[in-house]
């Protein structure tokens, strides 16, 4: 990776209220859309986190940056700003937090030179976030001299959640994290567990050995080598901020799609979640990104059109139940046979 | 040692097992109302010098019986007593703050008892995994509220009102031993007219 990547024109829209989200077509067209056949069941689907092929594709970088940048990252702050207890650490994370925000700099300023850099004096260091007009001098490691913890200061800066798990007794807890864009799930309340209970409300997937599995993977991801995999759900509205938290305020929303509504409506909610060994405190980062496409996108790429419909019709209602799909399933299921000729689709999840 | 159980289930519900002597180099017993049946056979299965190096903490709890008397009876170095597991906190914690290394830890009760003496273990910075559980008594839930963050005391219906923001919760299995509650979810958010009726269940 490491190209010099130019970034794109940043939208100036909404992941609440009026819901001004939208997608280009190059954003449409660059998601990591998830299914790679025409059903789905829970995998332990890693793979090293590298490019592909694609030309334009949300694996190009390490930590991808898109037009919708700047929106989320306002997002965040209103998050924050109503609820601080998305921000957590517990006391033995600090150095993790350094090792977070050296990775994250790094990176951000290797992939996209023009918009952020990076300049280490020993330990006194100068960041630029030219697109957040962010101009800091601090010292490494001395968090006095920075306006949050490590942590904080710059996942407020860059796109997705970010779980730090710390490792000892060969498993993993999950004991610092940034989450404001959560698929319904609260860091709150799962901060100091261990990567069985924090996963307990999973159905299915514990029977299948699968987070047996995933543990033993995740433990053995050396600091050359990031992983990822995809996850997915389904989220009415664009809303990045599903929490358990606001679900009393966001849940009347699940009842809201129609017939009419459903194509710009319904958005399904793509998870990409990567895996980073860190240097000093030899924790594990857990990026979780969020994309969104609206069915109306899904269905201009032909070959996801006809699977986005195969993979809801056929999903074990265990499966759905628990994603929170029952309200509109249907809907979408029937909106989305317009767009499936019914012929076999091509193998991966690339459009053709 | 939460090996053991009667309650199978969730990967993130405290699991309890049965109290039993070991070679430590002190002991702390903390009990909650009918735990006192757990301390008698503890007692009773240990060596003579157990109780020698041994501090008893017992909270009578709110139901109807009373081993306060049973329990000062069986002959601890210390013991303290408390009315309700909320009350021995602070005794606790002072036990806990002036722990000599290699003590062992054992913890009996009610379940929202269970979930407060470990979270004040594990607040103490003891590793939740040394500590020996036995539950006695009810299953009535402590709950915190995913919402307002307030934490609800004997939870016994599913659902359940959050005592601080009213909203009507779905008492869930999962489990955090840090807030020491079990979690709860507006269950009627999606059609707040869907109001279920209420089940005793814990």
């Amino acid at each position: 990776m490491g190209s010099t990547a130019s970034l794109p024109k940043f939208r100036d829209e909404t992941y609440r209220d009026d819901f001004s989200f939208r997608n280009s077509e190059q954003s449409v067209l660059r998601a990591p859309f998830p299914f790679d056949k025409d059903s789905y069941m829970y995998a332990v689907n890693m793979e090293l986190h590298q490019r592909t092929g694609q030309l334009n594709s949300a694996f190009n970088e390490p930590f991808d940056v898109d037009e919708h940048y700047l929106a989320e990252m306002r997002d965040r702050a209103l998050v924050l700003d109503e609820d601080p207890l998305r921000y957590q650490s517990l006391p033995h994370m600090e150095m993790a937090g350094w090792d977070t925000l050296e990775l994250l700099m790094t990176h951000k300023s290797q992939s996209y030179p023009e918009s952020f850099s990076l300049t280490r004096n020993g330990h006194d260091w100068h960041w630029i976030n030219r697109p957040m007009g962010i101009d800091q001098h601090f010292r490494f490691g001395d968090a006095t001299t920075l306006p949050y913890s490590p942590l904080e200061y710059i996942t407020r800066q860059a796109q997705g959640d970010y779980v730090v798990l710390d490792e000892r007794q060969g498993n993993l807890w999950m004991d610092a994290g940034m989450v404001t864009t959560q698929a319904d799930w609260s860091l709150d309340f799962d901060i100091g567990m261990n990567f069985y209970e924090w996963h307990a409300p999973v159905p299915l997937a514990h029977e299948k050995g699968i987070f047996d599995r995933a543990l033993k993977y995740l433990l053995a991801v050396q600091q050359s080598n990031p992983a990822r995999r995809l996850n997915w759900t389904m989220t009415v509205n664009p809303r990045l901020d599903t929490s358990p938290e606001n679900f009393h305020k966001w849940g009347p929303e699940n009842t809201h799609v129609t017939p009419e509504n459903v194509a710009d409506k319904l958005f399904l909610r793509i998870e990409l979640q990567s895996f980073w060994r860190l240097p000093r405190s030899n924790a594990l980062l857990f990026p979780i990104r969020c994309y969104f496409l609206s069915m109306r996108d899904i269905s201009t790429v032909p070959k996801w059109g006809a699977r986005m419909h195969r993979v809801l019709k056929t999903l074990p209602p265990e499966l759905a139940s628990y994603k929170g799909l029952d309200n509109f399933r249907q809907t979408a299921v029937d909106w989305l046979s317009q767009h499936d000729d019914g012929q076999p689709t091509t193998p991966g999840a690339q459009p053709d | 040692m939460m090996s053991t159980t009667q309650y199978a289930s969730f990967k993130s519900r405290p699991l309890y097992g049965t109290l039993s002597p070991v070679s430590a180099t002190a002991h702390l017993v903390v009990a909650e109302g009918e735990g006192s049946e757990a301390v008698k056979t503890l007692v009773a299965s240990a060596s003579a010098e157990f109780l020698d190096n041994a501090t008893l903490i017992y909270a009578k709890g709110s139901g109807p019986e009373d081993a306060t008397d049973a329990m000062q009876a069986l002959g601890f170095k210390r013991f303290h007593t408390s009315a309700t597991a909320t009350a021995s906190l602070p005794r606790l914690n002072a036990a806990l703050d002036r722990l000599r290394m290699g003590t062992q830890i054992y913890l009996t009760g009610n379940e929202s008892a269970l979930s407060l003496f470990v979270k004040a273990c594990a607040d103490a910075g003891q590793d939740y995994q040394g500590l020996q559980t036995e539950h006695h008594g009810s299953l009535a839930r402590r709950m915190q509220c995913v919402h307002c963050k307030g934490i609800t005391e004997n939870v016994t219906t599913q659902p359940a009102e959050c005592a601080h923001c009213g909203l009507l919760l779905l008492v869930r299995d999962h489990y955090s031993r840090r807030i020491g509650a079990f979690q709860g979810v507006n269950i009627n958010a999606e059609d707040p007219a869907d109001v279920p009726a209420k089940e005793e269940m814990f």
